[in-house]
């Protein structure tokens, strides 16, 4: 028995662990350090209609224990993406999840459509969260009627099961979870960044080009698990945890808060093996705290009587 | 390859104001080949300061499987980095990026190397690889001030050195390219490192000449995933490179600067 392996809408995963949207490209640059094949899944860099430049740089700046981004959906294009990018990634045996953004609901409805037609697309993951686009985006990620709508009408066009990346920069992330269940979505994925700003002290003007970034790493991660901690308790869709994830222990306190699976963001950038050693480090973990397959630890913070079974002899 | 490993420091010294001489040992440095490659420097093991900082290789040493890095301290990262004393471990992702083309500069040619500040140290390990070469090295040297001034002896091993400093306080008083000019300097292919107004400046003095210059951009991964360090490509809305796996060095006119 793989004690790893999780079954997802339109995923079987051999363990619950992928890069997060955006930090790690379409994988080029990592497959240089390790096989892919040895990873969950790969959730892909957000995919558009047309080619994207994204913001001008500065688009990334430092903060304690974290950073911020405004990278601005920079991609190829759909086209691109079909024809290099995707093809490129099918000679590794590992699922793809699918990022889409778009500034229209058209432009979502047909990036969805076309992408999910892909072989090795098994999911798709709806960004209507990034904080870093003028037009759509967390337009659409922060009024619930809205985002309910998009889910629905990518839904029907879509060929695989629909994760949705919900926004952390909303005041009711419960009843957000709870339009988008309703509307059709088979997963969700949370969190996406917070957005945040940092000031140049000798200058007096905002670090990043942009004003605004979206804030990842270990800063967010206590936000991530309250915010899973709370959903999963709302919707009976399972989520795909992420934010500030560095080691197998944050994986598990993602589990524990209701994930059913976590995704790598920021953490790729400090260590490019950070995926396949917390791939490596699991099994022990689950040694060390007797626990049989990680699937049980799923929601244990708040499950009743939970707690008892796996305290140590 | 590119691989990523725990550094032993062998030395570590104060080279002139803020700016730090670190030299590191390890199995790395087998992999470290071109001049003007970076590698990525994690001072802590900690989450704060959370990511690498890209720093040049300024001396790469094979046979005693060394390589030197000069950086200046700027921030948090920096300051960590600064207080590493022989034996501490640096955490270190690398080699990294394309360096210098030494192709470029024909053998019995001559090769002007100008540097800008922070931006001097891997033009050290091209003099070095150029003069082994043949080819002839000359070198202009600029920074803000006396005290900021480095490696100025250990340039002029390779050939003439030229060091121009913008409160005119040691060399010449001005920029490195009143020093061009004052001295009519040729050259046969010119390698540059330093701020960015400096490159545009040499880019826009010698629009046909072959000119390299080696930017340096904010980064995050420092692997071309990331895509913060992205420059936009002359006459397209969409095309780019990634300063740090498309270069950090480009023939000027190939990014805009």
């Amino acid at each position: 028995m793989n004690r790893l392996a999780v079954e997802l809408p339109g995923l079987s995963l051999k363990n619950p662990i992928m890069p997060a949207s955006g930090c790690f490209g379409f994988g080029r640059e990592y497959a240089q350090f390790y096989d892919l094949s040895v990873l969950g899944a790969i959730m892909i860099k957000a995919t558009t209609k047309e080619p994207r430049f994204g913001n001008p740089t500065p688009r990334v700046a430092e903060t304690p224990a974290g950073m911020l981004n405004a990278i601005g959906l920079q991609n190829p294009g759909l086209d691109k993406v079909l024809a290099e990018e995707l093809p490129w990634l099918e000679q590794f045996d590992v699922p793809i999840i699918a990022n889409i953004a778009g500034s229209t609901v058209e432009e979502y409805v047909e990036v969805a459509e076309a992408i999910s037609k892909a072989p090795n697309v098994h999911a798709l993951e709806l960004n209507i969260s990034c904080p870093n686009v003028k037009k759509g985006g967390i337009a659409f990620g922060t009024v619930p009627d809205v985002a309910a709508e998009l889910t629905r009408l990518v839904k029907e066009v879509s060929a695989v099961p629909v994760y949705v990346k919900l926004s952390p920069n909303v005041s009711d992330i419960v009843a957000m979870a709870k339009a988008i269940e309703q509307a059709g979505a088979d997963g969700l994925t949370m969190i996406n960044t917070l957005v945040g700003m940092r000031i140049d002290v000798k200058t007096g003007r905002p670090v990043l080009a942009n004003g605004t970034g979206g804030l990842s790493g270990p800063a967010v991660k206590p936000i991530a698990i309250r915010m899973i901690y709370d959903v999963s308790q709302a919707v009976s869709i399972p989520i795909i945890g992420m934010g500030g994830i560095q080691t197998a222990e944050d994986v598990l306190e993602f589990f524990y808060a209701g994930a059913s699976a976590v995704a790598i963001g920021t953490a790729n950038f400090v260590d490019p093996f950070v995926c396949p050693t917390i791939i490596a480090d699991l099994p022990a973990l689950l040694d060390e705290l007797g626990i049989g397959h990680i699937s049980e630890c799923i929601g244990r913070s708040w499950k009743t009587g939970a707690h008892a079974v796996h305290c140590r002899a | 390859m590119i691989g990523r490993e725990r550094m032993t420091v062998a030395s570590q010294r104060r080279i002139a104001e803020r700016t730090y001489e670190l030299t590191l040992a390890g199995r790395l440095v087998q992999q470290m080949k071109q001049p003007g490659q970076f590698v990525h420097v994690k001072a802590t093991a900690m989450a704060d300061p959370l990511l690498r900082r890209p720093l040049s290789l300024c001396h790469i040493d094979r046979e005693r499987g060394q390589c030197t890095i000069i950086y200046r301290q700027e921030g948090k990262g920096t300051a960590l980095l600064s207080q590493k004393q022989p034996g501490d471990a640096v955490d270190v992702l690398g080699p990294l990026g394309n360096g210098f083309p030494l192709e470029a500069a024909p053998a019995g040619g001559r090769a002007l190397l100008v540097g800008g500040g922070i931006g001097v140290p891997p033009l050290y390990e091209l003099a070095k690889q150029l003069t082994k070469r043949g080819v002839k090295v000359v070198s202009v040297l600029g920074f803000q001030t006396k005290a900021a001034v480095f490696y100025e002896e250990e340039f002029a091993a390779f050939g003439a050195t030229y060091v121009a400093t913008d409160d005119g306080s040691h060399g010449t008083p001005g920029r490195v390219t009143d020093v061009i000019e004052a001295r009519s300097l040729e050259f046969d292919v010119l390698y540059a490192c330093g701020p960015k107004p400096m490159l545009r400046a040499l880019a826009e003095r010698f629009p046909n000449r072959p000119v390299y210059v080696s930017l340096e951009e904010r980064m995050g991964c420092g692997v071309g995933a990331c895509f913060a360090c992205v420059c936009h490509v002359p006459g397209s809305e969409t095309a780019y490179k990634k300063v740090c796996s498309d270069g950090p060095v480009f023939r000027a006119g190939e990014v805009v600067l």
